[in-house]
């Protein structure tokens, strides 16, 4: 602790004049003397010297006071992420006092990141954040960061290196850790790997996150994508569920969505009973639950760009009108194409092994295909697509 | 009172490196102290405009858009995004002098002084001389050497090309290149016939763009004839001429100093000390 910050005698006393209530803790100041109270323990009339035994005897509770209202960031958004990370709402004081005082500290889980906190000196916290995957991995064996303006930079690409233009894609790189990040950077890394999510989880927990929904938000758009407002010119809302089925999933983002079509007409995206042969058991159980927008902690409150964009281009495609067209497929062909499809929409085509000639998107299997049924223009069966062709 | 920047800017769903010059001038600016809280925003990256000033802890926010010209993104796009009750002629600019305006954005309680974009700021011819200098290696670069400023160009708005012209000029009134031209990727005079310009063997080619990408790495080097299979080199042989190309503008450091110009000629209390780093070529051709 630097010479500017008083102790926590001084910073007490100073604070009783006008009344300590917080996590348990109660001091004042009266005619008497000091009044100090926790949940175990009660002391009138306390000299100021007393006062100083009282907080010896009751360290961690004094302690904690003075974090949160001289350490912590003030401004509500960042105070209140910090305390849902060491479950302040929870844990009583002691309890936290302990387990943060543990090696392991309190950890939590923010989409992919995995926030820990950990006591330092003088009631104060150190944070540590990695990948959830690599919360048990030696900090040896990952990439140390300790600037959190280091974060934006770090959530542009995954493991592969391929770009990331959603950062709440679960595809979060692996591989580092911030550490000893005081709780202001704590909350700027944070903000860093998952923009604006604090902000917004803080608001729909004081009830006042301002949701726009997918009717306002299309009809805000100008420019080249003013286009996408006459899409809501049908009948119904079927596009938009597909549009949420396609990218709100939590298997495609991390973010719950809470807009709706309008603030009258929820989508109503279930998934049916429809199961995707090679999704995992537990993508499935977030897909019947896509109906309440995922199960992120942090909420999404309207279509981002991505969405845009993507409906930008839906909107084109779909004007256009059905066609019958006349296709011979054996009935593992058609099984086929429509593996072929899961397993891009999936994301899972890169992942088939080579010679596993019995997964129907195999790229040999698929070649075969494509050698057996396209003609020289690329047709499926030989049947163009416009039939004047 | 506290002061916090933001800059804004377009960012890309598919090019990474849309918005590292945003991400870089950022952290410069940080680096230096000029402001205790520096923040960007992304039309197409987050955090989004729409989500950008509940980001922000300080109370007065200074916008500056790391754009190149007045237009649809500053005029239309920005301002509604950020919800601002912005009307154009608030900032009653004749195409390159937008200046700033103070507003009251509806989701969040904080004022906003709104600045013009980076790209029409004077300090920007600046920026286009160091970049000749960086370039070209040759801080006192200018004599015998001729100077395109390329802009995109477009027919939808005539202010794109108005803020080239604009900087153009400027450089050409200080006598210091034998030749200045501004040139277009989408409209006449055209960066494709770039040596019909000059008559100077040398020619540097600075393109008025935030970022590199697309235009920048492949349209213009291809439309000039400078492309190769390993991008261009500088500098390129080409009918009779070397040309220097720079690559977008937005990314020189120098870059900085204009955002922080813009927030400073807004009223922010940007000591000119912390400034990133004033040309000295700026200083000495007295400008």
């Amino acid at each position: 602790m630097s010479d500017a910050d008083p102790t926590p005698v001084d910073a007490l006393r100073e604070a009783a004049a006008d009344g300590v209530d917080f996590d348990g803790l109660t001091v004042a100041r009266d005619a008497d003397g000091f009044r100090f109270a926790v949940p175990d323990a009660r002391y009138d009339g306390l000299s100021a010297s007393e006062l100083a035994d009282a907080v010896d005897r009751h360290r961690p509770h004094v302690e904690n006071w003075l974090f949160w209202h001289q350490h912590a960031p003030q401004r509500q958004a960042e105070w209140a992420f910090l305390r849902w990370v060491e479950r302040a709402d929870d844990l009583s004081v002691p309890e936290r006092d302990a387990r943060l005082r543990d090696a392991d500290g309190i950890t939590r889980e923010w989409g992919q990141v995995a926030v820990t906190a950990r006591a330092a000196e003088g009631g104060r916290r150190r944070y540590e954040l990695r990948h959830v995957d690599d919360a048990d991995a030696d900090r040896s064996a990952l990439t140390v960061h300790a600037d959190p303006h280091e974060a934006r930079r770090l959530r542009k690409t995954d493991d592969d290196g391929d770009y990331r233009p959603l950062s709440t894609a679960p595809t979060l790189p692996h591989g580092w850790v911030f550490v000893d990040l005081d709780p202001a950077a704590a909350v700027r890394a944070v903000d860093g790997l998952y923009p604006a999510t604090v902000a917004n989880w803080h608001r729909e927990r004081e009830g006042t996150l301002d949701v726009t929904h997918w009717h306002e938000a299309v009809s805000r758009q100008t420019g080249i994508y003013g286009v996408v407002e006459t899409w809501d010119r049908g009948d119904g809302h079927d596009h938009v569920n597909w549009v949420a089925e396609a990218c709100c999933d939590d298997s495609q983002c991390l973010k719950r969505r809470e807009w709706e079509y309008d603030d009258e007409t929820p989508l109503d995206v279930d998934g049916g009973d429809r199961r995707s042969p090679g999704s995992r058991p537990e993508a499935d159980d977030n897909r019947t639950q896509s109906g309440d927008g995922g199960t992120g902690v942090f909420p999404c409150r309207e279509p981002c760009s991505l969405v845009i964009a993507a409906a930008r281009k839906w909107t084109r495609l779909e004007a256009e009108q059905s066609r019958t067209y006349e296709f011979d497929l054996t009935p593992s062909e058609k099984e086929q194409v429509e593996a072929i499809i899961d397993a891009v929409a999936d994301g899972r085509a890169g992942e088939i092994r080579d010679a596993d000639t019995g997964d129907d998107a195999n790229r040999y299997r698929a070649r075969y295909l494509r050698a057996k049924l396209f003609d020289d223009a690329g047709n499926l069966c030989g049947v163009p697509t416009d039939a004047d062709e | 009172m506290s002061e916090a920047l933001l800059v804004v800017a377009h960012g890309s769903h598919l090019n990474p490196r849309s918005s590292t010059p945003a991400q870089d001038h950022a952290d410069a600016i940080r680096a230096a102290g000029a402001f205790a809280e520096v923040r960007e925003a992304y039309w197409k990256e987050e955090p989004s405009f729409r989500n950008a000033l509940r980001t922000v802890a300080a109370d007065e926010v200074y916008v500056v858009p790391l754009f190149v010209s007045e237009g649809y993104f500053t005029e239309e796009v920005i301002p509604r995004e950020l919800r601002l009750d912005f009307d154009v002629t608030d900032w009653g600019s004749d195409g390159t002098s937008a200046d700033s305006v103070t507003l009251r954005p509806t989701d969040v309680d904080k004022t906003v002084h709104y600045c013009g974009p980076v790209g029409t700021h004077d300090a920007m011819t600046d920026v286009i001389v160091r970049r000749a200098e960086t370039v070209t290696g040759d801080s006192a670069v200018g004599e015998g050497v001729g100077l395109a400023v390329v802009g995109h160009g477009t027919k939808r708005n005539e202010n794109s090309a108005k803020a080239i012209q604009y900087h153009a000029d400027r450089v050409r009134d200080r006598d210091r290149f034998a030749e200045v031209r501004a040139l277009f990727m989408d409209e006449a005079p055209e960066v494709d016939d770039v040596t019909d310009h000059f008559e100077s063997e040398d020619i540097v080619v600075v393109p008025l763009f935030v970022a590199d990408g697309y235009h920048t790495q492949e349209d213009i080097p291809a439309d000039m004839g400078i492309a190769d299979d390993d991008g261009y080199a500088v500098p390129a042989r080409l009918d009779g001429h070397d040309i220097w190309y720079a690559g977008a503008i937005g990314t020189e450091p120098l870059m900085a100093d204009v955002i922080l110009e813009r927030a400073a000629d807004a009223g922010a209390d940007v000591d000119a000390e912390m400034r990133i780093s004033r040309a000295p070529t700026a200083a000495a051709d007295g400008d």
